[in-house]
């Protein structure tokens, strides 16, 4: 018995009962399908994530203040909300407030004792800033308030208008950058018409002088719900003369950040009396946080990938239920064939062969499906198909096929002739 | 040692029986049956129904095992032998014709008959040029790629005996062949039958008609399980007592 004629058999099989093997079928395409699918959103998602967090530069360091036991993402709080004194001596106490200055800041962009550091930029931020434009109301996302290096350090570009100067800066302008959400909101239309338009936030009027480049959303945040306006201006008119909220530095290069961070550390070590066990800042590193990102995303693409597999193995459950149905219709063409000389594993490889066909066409058709179902855009974010996914798939599949199928074909195989041959 | 495989029985049962069930409610179906069928010999078996003549063509054609007694088909012990080896002896040295023809569905009469030699590993050339000559000998090429659905009954077990000879067994066994056919099939089926043994093959039949039995050398009545009678009408190397020459064909 050659493989060509085992094949002919098991395709007549299959076609036998067409109806039947493409709703068999459909079980496995679908488990193909979605683990295609869903790793594509998964890889999507990672890649998005990825891109926004790259998009801030790979030689930024944040300085934010608080102590870094709080893990990674610890120092995202505003902390340092009681304003303490920096210069305090009480260096032994962990609970002190933390703080960072202005003087902070400025002692960074140090040549001699941080030579790897090129700019630095002090963050101030405002909660729930409104804007009022005529009639039209906003509430901003992300009030900023900082000096003209913020945007070359986090990669910002204005659209149209201009940036605000150092000029602007010490002059305690009342000039700003919009996002694109926040300019649409206010004057309608694609936003264009705000430029040099007075606006009040939270009553006070400021210019707008630039609209920024869409940077887009990142899943459920939009990035683009912002406003950038010189630090002096936002400490006089938003936020108060608090602390800074974070601080911002550019290194030489993605090569020296890890220099320019030491650096950071020890001048404000020395300032503000810590040592690196009982820092009342912590300086992230991009580099870090995007490793550390991408590994989470990982993970969660994996658990996607794996909820997408149990799906897959009920299609193969599928494939094993209806093999083991046709064994049950073809018993009188099983006694036949082993009347006239089948073996014991001319049957099985018949009904394997059969098995094997019905989940690698579904798995084909699955990965057709599951290709054009990536070509959606997926909760903003365009899904990407990782062609480990697909072999990976495909190969679950044609295994699904086989586990699956050897129970029907050996119960085939294990048919006596006489009581098959009997069998109505 | 070729004389000694010509001389060589091709049946020989020696004290068979088969039982089904136990204690109380076993059945005698084969109650210690002895025979040995010679080469070149036509035998029909005769017998009302439950007098065990399926059961006996059951252990003749290999698809079930004594439970006691040796059974030689073609001098090899088929209760030594496994189910793999069953499955090749039956494709090997025995030619089935059932009653309802048991031809595959949904698949031409070629590939019918070109099934057995593709179970034997013959190859694909081969096997189609032997399955058109068997098609061809029971007069049906004009219909090799008919499907059984297409084919008359009497022309379905045609294909069936091409089926069965194509291999060139030492033995057709067949099972109430005219069972299922009418007066003109049934005659066609027999004239083919005559011509094999004419022309030399060893046939086994179980039949309970008189007509079928008619074109017999031997006629075996079985009752209960055993051989009630067993008739020579005419001698092993003689033609069938019913052929006629009118086909013409040499088988």
């Amino acid at each position: 018995m050659n493989v060509a004629e085992s094949f002919k058999f098991a395709w007549r099989g299959v076609t036998a009962n067409k109806a039947r093997s493409a709703l068999t079928m459909l079980g496995v395409l679908i488990g193909v399908a979605s683990v295609i699918v869903l790793v594509a959103v998964g890889t999507g998602a990672s890649q998005s994530v990825t891109n926004t967090l790259s998009s801030l530069g790979t030689n930024t360091l944040t300085v934010r203040p608080g102590s870094s036991s709080g893990g990674l993402f610890g120092g995202a709080a505003p902390a340092g909300s009681g304003g303490g004194d920096t210069t305090t001596t009480d260096t032994g106490t962990s609970t002190r407030a933390a703080t960072l200055t202005m003087a902070d800041a400025e002692a960074l962009s140090d040549p001699i004792l941080a030579p790897d550091v090129v700019e630095v930029a002090p963050v101030v931020t405002a909660s729930s800033v409104a804007a009022t434009y005529e009639s039209a109301s906003h509430t901003i996302n992300t009030t900023t308030g900082s000096t003209a290096a913020y945007l070359s350090i986090n990669n910002d570009t204005v659209a149209s208008g201009r940036a605000f100067t150092q000029a602007d800066y010490d002059a305690h302008s009342r000039v700003l950058l919009v996002g694109p959400t926040v300019a649409k909101d206010l004057v309608g239309g694609d936003g264009s018409d705000i430029l040099n338009k007075t606006i009040r936030l939270n009553g006070k009027a400021f210019t707008v002088i630039g609209i920024l480049q869409a940077k887009g959303s990142s899943g459920q945040i939009d990035s683009d719900d912002r406003i950038i306006a010189p630090a002096t201006a936002v400490q006089d008119h938003l936020s108060g003369y608090g602390n800074l909220s974070s601080i911002s530095v550019k290194a030489s290069s993605a090569e020296t950040v890890n220099d320019a961070q030491t650096q950071v550390e020890s001048i404000l070590d020395a300032r503000h009396h810590t040592t690196a066990d009982d820092r009342d800042f912590n300086v992230s590193n991009s580099a870090s946080f995007l490793s550390a990102a991408s590994s989470i995303t990982s993970i969660f693409t994996i658990l996607l990938g794996a909820i997408a597999g149990i799906s897959l193995l009920v299609g193969g459950i599928g494939v094993m239920n209806i093999m083991l149905v046709t064994v049950t219709e073809r018993t009188r063409e099983i006694g036949i064939r082993k009347a006239i000389g089948a073996g014991k594993y001319d049957i099985i490889f018949q009904f394997l062969l059969e098995a094997v066909m019905l989940s690698v066409m579904g798995g084909l058709a699955g990965i057709g499906l599951g290709y054009l179902i990536c070509q959606i855009r997926i909760a903003g974010f365009q899904a990407i198909v990782a062609p480990y996914s697909v072999v990976l798939a495909f190969a679950f599949a044609l295994a699904v096929g086989l586990f699956f199928g050897i129970y029907p074909a050996m119960r085939a195989a294990s048919l006596k002739p006489i009581d098959a041959l009997r069998y109505e | 040692m070729n004389a000694n495989r010509l001389l060589r029985p091709v049946i020989d049962l020696r004290g068979v029986f088969k039982t089904y069930g136990e204690g109380e409610a076993v059945v005698h179906a084969v109650d210690g049956v002895d025979l040995t069928v010679e080469r070149g010999d036509y035998v029909a078996v005769m017998g009302a129904s439950g007098s065990g003549k399926s059961t006996l063509m059951n252990i003749i054609g290999c698809l079930d095992v004594p439970t006691k007694g040796s059974y030689r088909l073609d001098g090899v012990e088929v209760r030594l032998l496994n189910d793999q080896q069953q499955s090749k002896i039956r494709n090997r040295k025995i030619g089935f014709v059932f009653q309802n023809f048991n031809l595959i569905a949904r698949t031409t009469a070629l590939s019918n008959v070109e099934l057995p030699m593709a179970y034997a590993g013959v190859s694909g050339r081969e096997r189609r040029r032997r399955a058109l000559a068997a098609l061809d000998l029971v007069g049906l090429a004009p219909r090799v790629d008919h499907t059984s659905a297409e084919l008359s009954g009497g022309q379905q077990q045609r294909v069936a005996i091409a089926r069965a000879i194509v291999t060139e067994p030492v033995l057709l066994l067949a099972d109430e062949p005219t069972g299922a056919l009418d007066s003109h099939s049934t005659d066609e089926v027999l004239d083919l039958f005559d011509n094999l043994s004419a022309a030399g093959r060893t046939l086994v039949v179980i039949t309970h008609e008189e007509e079928v039995a008619s074109h017999a050398k031997r006629v075996i009545k079985m009752r209960d399980g055993m051989i009630a009678s067993d008739r020579r009408i005419t001698d092993v190397t003689a033609p069938p007592p019913r052929l006629r020459q009118t086909t013409g064909r040499v088988l």
